[in-house]
């Protein structure tokens, strides 16, 4: 049991990295990455919702599509389900704690359509055995902690950039997606990390 | 005439990927061969039109307030529909494409036609909005595909290019190259054009889509709140 946690956590933050090994979340990727704070904001709002809505989507996939048989139903189930999620988390964050919400709200409505949400809870249907509740919850947690490193990381990356000499035409987008090619460049070589474990 | 205007705007003037710089995650994720490029932009051309014909014709029946739901849900029809065709019809390339077809629903381009095109013009525009920007989105992953594919793997739409001697840089079909061809290719489209790339869909935020979804009521409130 703790094994298999622990490879879920090293595949899903090192090995499978949302942004930069399975491209998912790319936008927020590259629109939120430039200074350090607000990339730690967002990649904590981001760990926030994908822990949130894994257990949500994992019950709407259990006790209403399931006995239903309307599984073909679950892109639309899902987006509605987490737009309603960020919602909710909203609300009860204004309410109840004001200083994280003065922190996470202005990403969390951001979060909404970020595909790596949707991605995470569509990849957790494919997790099998007898904890599949608790490991989508953990899986949905540590693939939000791999957005977050590689946001942080790439962000450190990008204040960088300001101040260097680069060409006119690579200036902004080019220059950050090439930038990224390195970074994701480092992350290949966790690669075969614990071949020899599983 | 203002029709063949609305279906180059969305393949040269205002490319989506080169220009807008909308939907990266599908772009960089499945163009590791020519041949998932075009995969990828057809079904998504199909759910632009058909999204954007749908939202044009109820853009007087959606009160403002719930637009984007109502967006997402008619968005997320389409994709249904694509993907069980997809898996009907061409199972390989449902393989190929995987996760990344459900993920359709939060593709930027859609989401930004229907906000700033669909809602506001009428049914034929419409459609003819999302042609053009579908085959501007097809063209562009299958131009980065095809690079890709020559690099990564020595050949194009599956035939061999190079000899058995030869050892393709295996990288560029890996997630790094991706990035890579990417930028570089964006870079290459403003030497040509010697243009900046415009600001995205909605001409709300200096950083291109940043909700993954051209959020553009959103993304205007966060402007406010920051502010």
């Amino acid at each position: 049991m703790l094994e298999s946690i622990l490879i879920t956590f090293l595949s899903a933050v090192f090995i499978n990295n949302f942004v930069v090994v399975k491209f998912l979340g790319i936008c927020p990727f590259l629109g939120v990455s430039k200074k350090i704070n607000t990339a730690v904001g967002m990649g904590v709002a981001v760990i926030f919702v994908m822990t949130f809505s894994s257990a949500a989507t994992w019950a709407v996939q259990e006790f209403l599509l399931k006995p239903l048989e309307l599984e073909y139903l679950q892109t639309i189930a899902f987006i509605l389900v987490i737009a309603a999620l960020v919602q909710l988390v909203e609300m009860v964050l204004q309410k109840t704690s004001q200083s994280l919400y003065k922190a996470l709200g202005v990403y969390l409505p951001l979060i909404t359509t970020n595909c790596a949400v949707l991605g995470v809870c569509l990849l957790n249907l494919e997790i099998q055995g007898e904890a599949r509740f608790l490991m989508s919850v953990l899986n949905g947690a540590f693939s939000g902690v791999g957005f977050t490193l590689a946001i942080v990381l790439f962000a450190g990356i990008r204040e960088r950039l300001e101040t260097a000499d680069i060409p006119k035409c690579l200036e902004g987008f080019p220059i950050s997606l090439i930038s990224a090619s390195l970074v994701s460049l480092a992350f290949l070589g966790f690669q075969g990390l614990f071949q020899g474990l599983i | 005439m203002k029709l063949f205007k609305i279906f180059k705007n969305g393949i040269i003037d205002e490319n989506p990927t080169f220009r807008l710089v909308l939907g990266t995650c599908p772009t960089l994720a499945i163009t590791t061969s020519a041949i998932n490029g075009i995969g990828m932009g057809l079904a998504t051309t199909a759910v632009l039109i058909g999204s954007n014909v749908v939202i044009s014709l109820l853009r007087k029946f959606i009160p403002g307030k719930v637009r984007m739901p109502a967006f997402v849900t008619v968005i997320a029809g389409f994709v249904t529909i694509v993907q069980m065709l997809l898996k009907a019809y061409v199972p390989a390339l449902d393989k190929a494409l995987g996760i990344y077809i459900p993920l359709i629903v939060v593709n930027c381009i859609i989401m930004a036609r229907a906000e700033s095109f669909a809602s506001k013009n009428p049914v034929l525009d419409s459609a003819v909005d999302g042609l053009g920007m579908g085959i501007g989105f097809t063209l562009a992953i299958t131009a980065i595909g095809s690079v890709r594919e020559i690099l990564g793997n020595g050949s194009i739409f599956g035939f061999r290019l190079l000899g058995e001697s030869a050892s393709p840089a295996l990288a560029m079909i890996l997630p790094p190259g991706g990035f890579l061809v990417f930028g570089l290719a964006i870079g290459l489209v403003n030497l040509l054009t010697n243009r900046q790339v415009l600001s995205a869909g909605c001409g709300a935020s200096e950083a291109g889509c940043e909700g993954c979804g051209g959020h553009c009521g959103i993304q205007a409130s966060e402007k406010e709140a920051r502010s």
